[in-house]
């Protein structure tokens, strides 16, 4: 039985290495050959599923798994008293994130390979996507938030390079840029959270800090001396800002629907099964943490701050989501929707729910992008085969869905998944896995709000409630513009059904998006609860906590609540839109709406408002005040003055070599020179002058020996 | 008996010629003939000084019968070296050999 957990460990480490590996292999050797480039990325990724799976099913074994999950880990960095470890973990959260994340990128990858044919840099795209892959791997797998934060931040690198993918597009390498720059902000608090944990507690391990109750009560009761905020509360609170950015959640939210900026299977990729994913996954994860804090110093203020920005976001994007034009950029508005909704989940406590809603929206999420790429290839294709793309007509946007309209005759298999995908996202009572997990968190708000008669859940039910009537109103906007009436442009009219690898996908994530919400049914719903027995998802999921959470008892109430308001926001979708399908040129009737329709276009002017608080005053500060008063002034200005300082210097040093250094080495020269000059005259060469010297030299020690002493005699 | 002064200042004279003639003469041959004035001066005065003051010891004669042989091979080497002077530059005015000048 140990032996076999430590198996099962090593076979999770290894997980993340396939991709990683293949984006190795693609980006140094397979970069030329197309075929090979894809080969190796999804069979890393196949033997990535395959591990994941078994890892699964194995876990699925474990008898309570939340308190002996598989882990290990090992040392790595000593630093202080205690190494930064690294290891892996894998609970009931953990388990079903491998479940889904090996499996929805693998569809994604096959599907690339219809999506991407044709493009020039078609290995550079594999080799991100696989690197990419990894990071995410590595974050599932990952028993410590250091790791996790390493997944993390390659993550969003990768997002980066992916989203100006085609970097010669402005509108491309922007929105790369606006990406990586506003995650960027939610990323630096989030380390700091990381920081202020292990500052606290001397470890970053899940299980240490998640599953210790004493650690947990500490943190709780210790106060951080902000705002009030117990140092858990704070934390979970600095956490959440990192998910606040990469979730997209208000106000970090702009850069996602730019992102639809990258090709359509990184749009799948990073709002489906990867990086957004990685925001409330990482929430979810800590919520122990932020559970903790509840009872200590600063109270609900944590779950009041979480719940709201969910449910905030949730409501603000649907409504923008109403008033877009693009079909990727529906889709980005539904998915900061649907992260809000679980967001909104974790903030009043219902934590299975928020887990369960991230796995089903997940597939069907996926599905709906693969699926608008589909549309999208199959206009390209229809533009092109209409015989247009010769230059001489106007600008043509395959994603405008005013120009779609039709598609569901020439693209039936794109239809139905899509109208799969669709109804789980608007929440189609009893047939798509979006309504049960939906279901689920409009239960617990309801259950809070009106049998608890608390505050705040019945503020995120209200939320959440209109919000998911604006999405069951842009779902059936999108399908009815895409897939009803007629064509309304000669590309639409051409468009044709993609390649078998793209649609193959689309049905498997379609099997999913129906299927995958059945492992959660509440008990005591009528006929289906029998069906299926107890609760599997909320039983499994749940005993990743300490405290085993209840399901709130079951009542119809809410159920039928929510599939009234699913099913009133699909009809007055379809009564707009599908009842009568629009004709080609005639305006969207939303712009009846006058002021609200510009205000949502516009989407709620919060860009428009960064541009001008955040974007432009940095632009000019960098234009004006650091690049000329601190680079020009202070920087130059500091190093001409050294230069300046330095040079005078040296010209002080050259002075005193040249006059004293110079000075006596010249000078000894000098001397010696100038003696010889003078005393050379005495040497003529005549030997009778030196004789004579002699001589006189002669009669003056005569003198000096004989007349002297006589003289001095006297 | 003529006193030993008298010898000694014709001596003292023959080498103050001999000086005179060393230092003034121009012509190298006269110079060794000046050189052959003083060497012999000397060797009266060492005479004279045997023949007044030790007539019983042979010492002085010994001494200028050395300084003869030495005058000897000197007037040999010296003439042999005037005339190599000659043959290479066509004088011998010690006042054009200066070729050690400084």
């Amino acid at each position: 039985m140990e032996n076999q957990g430590t198996i099962l460990a090593l076979l999770t480490a290894l997980i993340p290495w396939p991709p990683f590996i293949a984006f190795g292999l693609i980006s140094l050797f397979a970069n030329r050959w197309k075929r090979l480039s894809h080969t190796l990325a999804i069979g890393s990724v196949a033997i990535s599923f395959v591990l994941s799976q078994v890892v699964f099913w194995s876990a699925l074994r474990i008898e309570h798994l939340g308190e002996h999950p598989i882990a290990a880990r090992i040392p790595w960095l000593p630093v202080g008293a205690r190494p930064l470890e690294f290891g892996v973990l894998v609970d009931p959260l953990g388990a079903v994130m491998l479940f889904m994340v090996p499996l929805v990128s693998l569809m994604i990858f096959i599907y690339s390979v219809g999506y991407m044919a044709g493009d020039p840099h078609y290995s550079r795209f594999f080799a991100l996507l696989s690197l990419f892959e990894a990071a995410m791997l590595l974050l599932v797998v990952a028993d410590n938030l250091l790791m996790l934060f390493i997944g993390w931040e390659v993550m969003g690198f990768c997002s980066y390079a992916l989203i100006g993918f085609w970097y010669r597009k402005p509108s491309a390498y922007r929105a790369a840029v606006k990406a990586f720059m506003t995650t960027r902000v939610g990323d630096v608090l989030m380390l700091l959270g990381i920081a202020y944990l292990y500052a606290q507690t001397g470890t970053l391990n899940f299980h240490d800090i998640l599953r210790n109750p004493e650690t947990l009560k500490t943190l709780a009761e210790t106060p951080s001396y902000v705002a009030g905020l117990s140092v858990a509360a704070l934390a979970s609170l600095l956490l959440f800002a990192g998910t606040v950015g990469k979730s997209a959640q208000f106000p970090l939210h702009v850069w996602l629907p730019d992102a639809m900026e990258g090709p359509t299977p990184v749009s799948a990729m990073i709002h489906a099964a990867t990086m957004v994913s990685a925001g409330v996954y990482t929430t979810i994860r800590m919520f122990p943490l932020l559970q903790a804090g509840q009872h200590g110093l600063g109270g609900e203020t944590a779950f009041w701050v979480v719940a709201l920005i969910g449910a905030f976001t949730a409501f603000m994007a649907a409504t923008m989501g109403v008033a877009q034009n693009d079909i990727k950029r529906v889709l980005a508005y539904s998915t900061i929707s649907q992260l809000g909704y679980m967001l909104a989940a974790v903030g009043i406590g219902a934590y299975v729910a928020a887990a369960f809603h991230l796995i089903t929206h997940a597939f069907f999420k996926a599905l709906l992008f693969l699926g608008s790429g589909s549309v999208i290839h199959a206009m390209e294709h229809g533009h092109h085969h209409a015989g247009h793309g010769h230059g001489h007509e106007e600008p043509f946007d395959p994603n405008d869905m005013l120009q779609m309209g039709g598609l569901a005759r020439r693209m039936p298999v794109t239809f139905w998944t899509f109208l799969a995908g669709g109804l789980a996202l608007a929440g189609f009572p009893l047939i798509t896995a979006g309504f049960w997990s939906k279901d689920e968190i409009l239960g617990e708000a309801f259950h809070g709000a009106f049998e608890k008669g608390e505050l705040l859940p019945l503020l995120v039910f209200l939320l959440l409630a209109a919000a998911a009537v604006l999405t069951g109103f842009y779902t059936m906007r999108q399908i009815a513009l895409t897939f009803l009436g007629e064509p309304r442009s000669p590309a639409a009219a051409h468009a044709a059904e993609s390649p078998a690898s793209m649609t193959m996908p689309l049905i498997i994530l379609a099997l999913f998006a129906v299927l995958g919400g059945y492992v959660g049914v509440p008990e005591g719903f009528p006929v289906l609860g029998a069906l299926f027995g107890r609760n599997w998802f909320h039983e499994f999921v749940g005993g990743t906590l300490l405290e085993h959470p209840k399901a709130p008892p079951f009542n119809a109430v809410p159920v039928v609540l929510s599939s009234l308001i699913a099913l009133s926001g699909l009809a007055l979708g379809g009564l707009v839109y599908a009842r009568r399908p629009l004709a080609a040129g005639e305006p969207d009737p939303l712009v009846r709406l006058g002021p609200v329709h510009t205000f949502l276009r516009n989407r709620w002017y919060i860009d428009d408002l960064y541009h001008h608080v955040f974007v432009r005053p940095t632009l000019w500060l960098a234009e004006r005040a650091v690049a000329f008063f601190v680079d020009r002034v202070v920087i130059d200005g500091f190093l001409h003055g050294v230069a300046d300082a330095v040079w005078s210097m040296g010209g002080a040093l050259r002075l005193f070599d040249r006059v004293v250094v110079n000075g006596i080495g010249d000078g000894i020269g000098e001397a010696v020179k100038a003696a010889g000059r003078e005393l050379r005259a005495l040497q003529t060469g005549l030997v009778q002058n030196y004789l004579l010297v002699v001589v006189l030299g002669v009669l003056g020690f005569i003198v000096l020996y004989t007349v002297a002493p006589m003289l001095r005699g006297f | 008996m003529i006193p030993l002064t008298w010898y000694l200042l014709v001596a003292a004279a023959l080498f103050c010629i001999g000086v005179y003639g060393v230092l003034a003469r121009r012509n190298a041959i006269a110079i060794l003939m000046a050189i052959e004035l003083m060497l012999n001066a000397v060797n009266l005065s060492l005479v004279s000084f045997w023949r007044y003051l030790h007539p019983d010891r042979m010492v002085g004669q010994a001494f200028a019968l050395f300084v003869l042989v030495v005058a000897a091979a000197e007037a040999a080497a010296g003439l042999a070296l005037i005339i190599s002077i000659y043959r290479n530059r066509e004088t011998v005015d010690v006042e054009n050999i200066d070729l050690l000048r400084g």
